[in-house]
Parts: structure tokens; C-alpha cells; sequence
């Protein structure tokens, strides 16, 4: 038995460990938000939050979650920084195809919580696990500052000065 | 929408009714007969209707209560809400949203009411040509009349019914955000809806005048981002039907390769398999989950015929296509005689140009779900017994879906129901059929649904790719150094000789020489030829099609030309297209907004480049540094004429895709074969541009007096020879192959 938690609900199951958590989440939990773009962890469409962490789910057999706390795109609005970033998707129109955008805003969500106000760099080291073939990079690139830029005094507007300032320290 | 799970065999009946129904209508001409169907809203063909739930400012986005269907465009609920029923399938380009303003604007609805819905199969929504299908940036292009008569109708009706109740001339009535009215009476098209749903249907119902448009020209909010940024969204591949299994596909290294013997012992021990089956496609492994069919995929032992292309590699095509190349092909295009003057003339110049192979490498890889049922009672007529077929997927085409799920299950066209889901990207690998055709097949052998699931090595190795070529140019100068003579042959392979075959004429297949044959440049003498060598590499439409590669060639030699001529190659295309205005515009607008006229900062270089696709015009500017060989792509500066732009923003963001798109391929994009079979299988061999690499793009439009053009597409040609145009301004050296990966970038 491997039990952890998804979404906050506590599970134990007994599939084969090697199931990688992505199929977990799609099979066995019907949760279709996190998506299967190329098994390799190479795309980051399947990436979800285990234990704060952006984990690629279709690399990470499920054995490997033992104790762990997986949040997945179907829960994370309901996290500050999440929610933040959903707006800001919605805002700044990110999305096309959007079947890569599940994976961009776990990974923009777990950028955020760590760093109120990344820099280009630093947004460019955070999101590189991300493709998205229809090109909405900029958006991407777009909202995250402004989920950034929006919200409580802690995350005020980065100015471009406090931002080179971080990217060279 | 999830409730697909719910009940499936409802909506499944409620959804043939529709079908059924409006088919019968006939909408435009037929009479109010049966015009009183009570329309549904949770059809499983639904992909997100009332998708912008719970946005502040935005559509409430509620599911309308038993909404009146008007017609197969129209459905208003009591509540005065409006569904928009879209045909075009959501593959990110935004029609979704597009086409619903059009519908909206045109009947006169109240924008924060409105919804959208997905059409099932149904040719009330077919294209002119007559089959429903996305592509070819034709949706609006092509289907805008369509929408608005569908929408002026529904209006007209709605009006009629109005009138009627008041006892008052319709004439005399207006109709505003989802009212009707007459001097100081009032009604909403909800309470008018069941009594307009029985007034007969015009026949040429008056449309608005384009002045009176207040939705079309703006940028609302998409439909589609909510449900895209938590989950909801239902993509093919997330479709999920009570008691189905999960299948992975065999399918053979080498295209068209057939089952010698197969031995599934191993793969039938592997916990969760259920069968392993031959199929046209292959073998398929049959599985309660997915990764039990993956790993059961894995334990198969397959021995696969040989076959004639099994010594295939892309050097052996390139070197037929060489060879094909040294005899004159078919005449495209001709104006007075390019040879001659060529022959002539001292100051020529030659080049040979050449492009790879490119996969689609759709973020969602192919899959597709199918369940044929035989003898499946039909509700509310207990004797009643019917065969059905029901497939879900991402489609470009119900129609050609159709086709093909009616072809593998040997049911009729009414016995079939395509439920369109959002596509995890299209750019024409989701207008073919293989993926449809291969689930309705294995679904009528297991009797039972199945989802087939690609994986991306799969999607990678058997895709319809973009197809190789090799181009011979010549062209001569005059004293003046603009060109007298052009003459391009072009090798490759033919898209339409399996697609259409009946739209090759006089062995031409069009797709091959769009782009190349007309140009907006005067050449007194020009010739464009066409030499097909079709081989066992499948090749299909990509992303602006043939343009995608005759753009980087032909404007890469007009390119060199203006070199040659010692001009400024903005200065000498603007020259040569004296006579085509509009093109003008939008290559003066991209040179302005680049500062062409001042130089680029120290360190970046500029190229430019100009191509008209699918009736949209563009103009990039690309601005790049070339250090110790390593590329920078700073900026794109796009200058773009697609008409009438229903939604800039929009038009903006298929702008800035496109040319991350025309990037991906320029930098990186290449399908090689070895031994007949694809040598690259996933991101690691095929990689794409990812967030570092991509420049600052800035979109900049004209031209909206004019009929809407293409758009999803058109953004992509120029990118490429902007591009290397950019490279050769900071190098020197002129880059006639792609990828750029291929290319050293330290040697001039
Ligand atoms: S599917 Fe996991 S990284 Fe691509
Ligand atoms: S939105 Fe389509 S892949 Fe990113």
C-alpha cells in the first residue's frame, strides 16, 4: 500500500508501483487536468506540485509518493499564489490550445511561491521544463509578472531596478 | 464537460436527435414544421459551453435552462441567455470566441449573456465547399456569411415572433442587446424564443450593415481560458465512457509495413492487458489503463514484412530528388520566357535551396476514442433497434471524421456522431483520419469502447509530415539590377495525391508551389515548375502549408538579388511590388515599425521578409546578433493584413504563435528517415523553442477594411527568411537549408 495525499484527501492504493503519477491521476482518480505530452519529462504538460515542488508526474512512479503531498491544476486555485496566477492567465489571454498550460501555471505557481518577483532569468530557469507549441511564451512570460504584480503588499510591482538587482546578486 | 459520464446513453440519444433534426430542417428554406425541438445543453458533443463561469465582469456563464433552439446556430433560454453553436473546432486559434461574436453581433445579443456550445457533425456548419472542417485559416474567411445569415435568421424570427404578439409591423421593430423593440414595448429574446422557433424561416434575411457591428472589432475575453487554466477543459484524450479500455498501437518502423507474425505471450501477462488484437493499423495492446497498455506495447514481439522501403533514408530521397531536378517539371506559371533572357544575360545568379521534413508535434499527442454498438435500443421506441457509432476526439474535420469512422465501422453517415473535443493543437495533423479510423475499427472488434492513446514517440513516427524539398533558381538582372528573369524548380512531394487526388490538375498539386508560383513581385520573365516525386514518407499539410517552405525560399533569393543589385532589400522588394499596393502597405508598415531606415543597435543585424498565405499579408522584420556562431533572436517586428480582424487580440496571438512556430522550424525542425523509418521519435532529437529563446514580438495590423483573410497561419512564412535574411546581414552567410541547427554559423 502507498498511501499519500492529493489534494489535500488522503488515498492509499496498491496499483503497480511503477505507474508513473500521472497515469494515477488519470486513470485512477479521473483527474485529466494534468496532461501526458511526451513521458519523458521533456515537456512539463504533466508537471504537479509534490511536496511544493514542480515534479514532472509522468516520470515519477508512484512508489516515490509515499507520504507526499501531490497538488495538482484541478486544487491549485485554491492555494493564494494559484489563484494569483489563474487570474493572471485569464487577464493577460495565455492561453490557445491551452493543453500545455495545465503544466505552465504549476510550474509559474511553484516559481512564485518561492520568489515574489523573478526576474527574465529567472523566469526563463523556472519555465524552460515548459513547452508550449502554439507559441504563448510571451503570455506566459506576461503573466507571471503580473501574478507577480498583483496581490498583497509582499508581492508589490517589481521595479526594474529591484529586478537587476536580483538577477546579479 | 464532465458529464459525460454521467449518462452517456442519454445525451448520446439526445444528441442524435439534434443531429437528426437539424439535418431535416433544413434551416434555411424548410418551414416552421419541426421547428419546435427542444433543445439541450448537455450533449457530450459539448465542449465548454457557458465556459466562462465565475470571471468577474464576464459572462455569468450558468447553464441556460432548456434553452429554445431557434435554428442550428441559435438556442435562448427563458432567462434571456444565449447559446452560439460553433462548427469550427477549438484547436487555440480563438474561432471558438470569433465565430460566437459574429453570431452574437449579428443577431443583436447582449454580449455578457452570451455562451458557446460545439456543434456535433452536422453540415448546417459545413464550408462552402461542403464538408465542416477547420484549416486552411478559413473560418472566418470562409464561414463568416454563413454565421451571419444563421444569426440575421434566428433575428429575423425573434422580430417576426415580436410583431406578431404586438399586432405591429416587424419592419418598425429594432432589436438591441438581446431585446426586441416598438416604440415603448420591450421584450427579450428569452420570452420570445418558443414563438419565434414556429415563425416560418426567411429566406435572404437582411444582414447588418458593417457600421452597425459593436462586438466584431473588439477584444473581449476568450471563451476558452477559464476552463484552460484549471483542468476542465475536455480534450480528446481526456474523454472517458463507462467500461472503456485503453489501447496502445504497434505500428510499423517503417510506413506501410505489414504484421509478418506477432507473438503477445509476454504481453498478455502484463496485469491489466486484456487483448492484443491485429489491426490495419498494427497491433494494438488493449488494457484497463494506460500504463498497463504501455508496458504490455513493450513485451510485444512483432515481425514485420519487408518491404521495398526498407533502404529508404532522406539522403537516398534527396538524391532522386536531385536527379528529378535536373529535367524541366510541369509549367505552374509562365510570363514570357525566363530562359531565354537567362541565357542571354551576364549578370545571372544561381542558388539552390532546400527544406526538411517537419512533424506537427502537437502538444496533445493523436488519440481518439470510438465505441460501435450494434442493436442499441433507442429510447422511448422500445421496438426500435439501431446500429451507432460514436467517436470522440480532437478533430480539424467532423466531416472527414466521419468519413472515416463510417468507412471502419461499415455504418451509414447518420449512424455516426462525431463529438468534437478541444484539440491539443491542430496545425493540420488533426484534418487527417488515421487516428479516427484505427479506434472505430478496434472498437467494433472488442465490442466495446477504447480510447487509443499515441505516445509521442508514436505521434512523432507516424505523422503526415511537412514535405523535403530541393529548388533550382536562376535569375538574370538588368543594368538597373532589378530582375528580368526568375526561374524556380521546385522538387517534392505531392500532399493532395493521397488527400485529393481529384484536385490535381494536369499533375499539379497546388499545395506544392502556393507561395512560389504567384509573388507579389513584377518579373517580366518568370517561370515556376513543378517535379513531384512522390515516396513512402506520408506527407500532410503543416502549418501554412506550402508556403511554410516556398517563402523561405523564394524570399531568401529575392534576398540575394538585392544583394547582388547592391540595394537595400527592403528598398528592392518595395520596388518590385509597384504594383501591389496592399502588399506595400504591410511591408512598409513592418519596415517602420523596425526603424528600418535607422541602423539596429550595435551588434544586431535585420532582415526582412514579405509572403501572403491563405489571404492574409505579412511582414516581419527579425533582429538578431550572431556571436562566435551563437544565434540571438531579439525582436520580430510583424506587420499584418488580414482584413476585417473580428478580434485583434486574437489576431495578434495567432500572429505571435505563428511566429514562434515559423521559429521552431527554422531553428530546429527536422524529420529525417534512416532504413525507411523516422529517426526522431521525441523533444530530446526533435526539439522546439522553449521560453528562453523567444524574442520580443510586436503585431501590428492595417487593413480592416477588407474581407476577413486568413490569419492562424499566414504569421508563419515569413519567419523564416526574415530570419536567415537577418543571419546572412550579420554574417555574410547566406542560409539556403534548414534547420539552423545544421548550419555552422562561425564560417561565413
Ligand atoms: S509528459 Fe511529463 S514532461 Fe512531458
Ligand atoms: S497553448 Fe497550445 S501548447 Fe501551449
Amino acid at each position: 500500500m502507498i498511501r499519500f495525499t492529493v489534494n489535500g484527501e488522503r488515498l492509499e492504493t496498491d496499483i503497480s508501483p511503477t505507474t508513473p503519477l500521472l497515469w494515477f491521476l488519470r486513470d485512477n482518480l479521473s483527474m485529466t487536468g494534468t496532461k501526458f505530452g511526451c513521458g519523458m519529462a521533456l515537456c512539463g504538460a504533466c508537471t504537479v506540485l509534490v511536496n511544493g515542488e514542480p515534479v514532472r508526474a509522468c516520470s515519477m512512479p508512484i512508489s516515490a509518493m509515499a507520504g507526499k503531498r501531490v497538488v495538482t491544476i484541478e486544487e491549485i486555485g485554491k492555494t493564494p499564489v494559484g489563484k494569483k496566477v489563474q487570474d493572471a492567465w485569464i487577464a493577460e489571454d495565455v492561453v490557445q490550445c491551452g493543453y500545455c498550460q495545465s503544466g505552465q501555471i504549476m510550474s509559474a505557481t511553484a516559481l512564485l511561491t518561492k520568489n515574489k518577483a523573478p526576474t527574465d532569468t529567472e523566469i526563463d530557469a523556472a519555465m524552460s521544463g515548459n513547452i508550449c507549441r502554439c507559441g504563448t511564451y510571451n503570455r506566459v512570460r506576461a503573466a507571471i509578472k503580473t501574478a507577480a504584480a498583483s496581490g498583497s503588499a509582499a508581492s508589490a510591482p517589481a521595479t526594474k531596478a529591484a529586478r537587476k538587482a536580483k538577477a546579479s546578486s | 464537460m464532465k458529464n459525460s459520464t454521467q449518462n452517456p446513453m442519454e445525451n448520446l440519444m439526445e444528441n442524435r436527435n439534434a443531429k437528426s433534426n437539424a439535418a431535416r430542417r433544413g434551416f434555411f428554406k424548410s418551414s416552421a414544421g419541426l421547428a419546435s425541438v427542444v433543445a439541450f445543453q448537455l450533449g457530450l458533443n459539448s465542449t465548454g459551453a457557458w465556459a466562462v463561469a465565475g470571471v468577474p465582469g464576464a459572462n455569468d456563464g450558468a447553464a441556460a435552462k432548456n434553452p429554445q433552439r431557434i435554428n442550428p446556430f441559435i438556442k435562448i433560454s427563458a432567462d434571456n441567455r444565449i447559446t452560439l453553436v460553433v462548427g469550427q473546432s477549438e484547436m487555440g486559434q480563438g474561432i471558438s470566441t470569433g465565430l460566437a461574436m459574429v453570431l452574437a453581433d449579428e443577431l443583436g445579443a447582449d454580449w455578457s449573456t452570451v455562451g458557446w456550445e460545439q456543434a456535433p457533425n452536422d453540415l448546417a456548419f459545413a464550408l462552402p465547399g461542403g464538408i465542416q472542417s477547420t484549416g486552411g485559416s478559413g473560418s472566418q474567411r470562409r464561414l463568416m456569411p454563413l454565421y451571419r445569415r444563421g444569426a440575421a435568421s434566428a433575428r429575423e424570427m425573434l422580430v417576426a415572433a415580436a410583431a406578431k404578439q404586438w399586432n405591429v409591423n416587424a419592419k418598425l421593430c429594432r432589436v438591441e442587446n438581446s431585446f426586441v423593440l416598438f416604440g415603448d414595448k420591450k421584450s427579450s429574446f428569452g420570452a420570445l424564443a418558443e414563438a419565434a422557433a414556429k415563425q416560418p424561416v426567411p429566406n435572404e434575411p437582411p444582414l447588418k450593415d458593417r457600421s452597425a457591428f459593436n462586438i466584431i472589432g473588439t477584444s473581449p475575453k476568450r471563451f476558452d481560458v477559464p476552463a484552460k487554466t484549471n483542468g476542465s477543459a475536455e480534450y480528446g484524450i481526456d474523454v472517458k465512457i463507462p467500461g472503456m479500455k485503453i489501447a496502445m498501437v504497434a505500428r510499423p518502423p517503417v510506413f506501410g509495413a505489414q504484421v509478418a507474425s506477432f507473438d503477445a505471450t509476454a504481453a498478455k501477462k502484463i496485469k491489466g492487458v486484456t487483448n492484443v488484437v491485429e489491426i490495419a493499423a498494427g497491433v494494438a495492446v488493449v488494457a484497463d489503463n494506460t500504463w498497463a497498455a504501455m508496458k504490455g506495447r513493450e513485451q510485444l514481439n512483432i515481425k514485420w514484412k519487408e518491404n521495398a522501403a526498407d533502404k529508404v533514408s532522406t539522403a537516398s530521397i534527396r538524391e532522386q530528388f536531385i536527379a528529378a531536378s535536373k529535367a524541366p517539371g510541369i509549367k505552374v506559371r509562365e510570363v514570357g520566357n525566363a530562359a531565354e533572357v537567362i541565357g542571354k544575360s551576364a549578370n545571372i545568379i544561381e542558388a539552390v535551396y532546400e527544406t526538411p521534413y517537419l512533424a506537427h508535434a502537437t502538444m496533445e499527442p493523436m488519440n481518439c476514442t470510438a465505441w460501435v454498438q450494434m442493436g442499441v435500443k433507442t429510447r422511448g421506441q422500445a421496438a426500435a433497434q439501431e446500429d451507432r457509432c460514436d467517436v470522440w476526439t480532437g478533430t480539424q474535420s467532423p466531416s472527414i471524421s466521419e468519413n472515416s469512422a463510417v468507412a471502419a465501422s461499415g455504418l451509414t453517415k447518420h449512424q455516426v456522431h462525431i463529438h468534437t473535443k478541444f484539440l491539443g493543437g491542430g496545425f493540420g495533423r488533426r484534418s487527417e483520419l488515421d487516428f479516427v479510423a484505427e479506434a472505430v475499427e478496434l472498437s467494433k472488434q472488442l465490442n466495446a469502447p477504447v480510447k487509443i492513446i499515441w505516445t509521442r514517440e508514436d505521434d512523432m513516427r507516424h505523422d503526415f509530415y511537412r514535405p523535403m524539398t530541393y529548388n533550382v533558381f536562376k535569375a538574370a538582372l538588368d543594368d538597373k539590377g532589378m530582375p528580368s528573369a526568375w526561374a524556380h524548380r521546385i522538387v517534392g512531394s505531392s500532399i493532395l495525391a493521397r488527400r485529393a487526388p481529384q484536385n490535381i490538375k494536369n499533375g499539379l498539386d497546388g499545395s506544392s508551389t502556393e507561395g512560389a508560383s504567384t509573388l507579389p513581385y513584377d518579373v517580366p520573365n518568370f517561370l515556376c515548375e513543378l517535379a513531384t516525386v512522390n515516396t513512402h514518407v506520408p506527407v500532410g499539410f503543416w502549418r501554412s502549408v506550402g508556403s511554410s517552405q516556398n517563402a523561405f525560399i523564394t524570399e531568401g533569393f529575392v534576398d540575394e538579388l538585392a544583394h547582388l543589385a547592391k540595394r537595400d532589400p527592403f528598398e528592392y522588394r518595395r520596388d518590385l511590388m509597384a504594383k501591389h499596393p496592399r502588399q506595400r502597405a504591410v511591408l512598409e508598415l513592418a519596415a517602420e515599425k523596425a526603424n528600418w531606415s535607422k541602423s539596429a543597435p550595435v551588434g544586431r543585424f535585420r532582415g526582412i521578409a514579405f509572403a501572403e498565405c491563405f489571404g492574409g499579408f505579412v511582414a516581419q522584420v527579425v533582429e538578431v546578433s550572431v556571436n562566435a556562431g551563437n544565434l540571438k533572436v531579439h525582436k520580430v517586428v510583424c506587420a499584418a493584413d488580414v482584413g476585417l480582424a473580428v478580434h485583434p487580440e486574437i489576431v495578434k496571438a495567432q500572429m505571435q504563435s505563428a511566429i514562434v512556430t515559423g521559429l521552431d522550424a527554422a531553428r530546429y525542425g527536422r524529420i529525417t528517415i534512416e532504413n525507411g523509418a523516422v529517426v526522431q521519435s521525441n523533444f530530446h532529437d526533435y526539439p522546439v523553442s522553449r521560453i528562453g529563446d523567444i524574442p520580443a514580438i510586436e503585431v501590428y495590423l492595417t487593413g480592416n477594411d477588407a474581407a476577413p483573410g486568413g490569419v492562424g497561419e499566414p504569421g508563419t512564412p515569413p519567419l523564416a527568411p526574415a530570419l536567415c535574411n537577418a543571419i546572412f546581414a550579420a554574417t555574410g552567410k547566406r542560409i539556403r537549408s534548414l534547420p539552423l541547427s545544421q548550419v555552422d554559423l562561425t564560417k561565413a
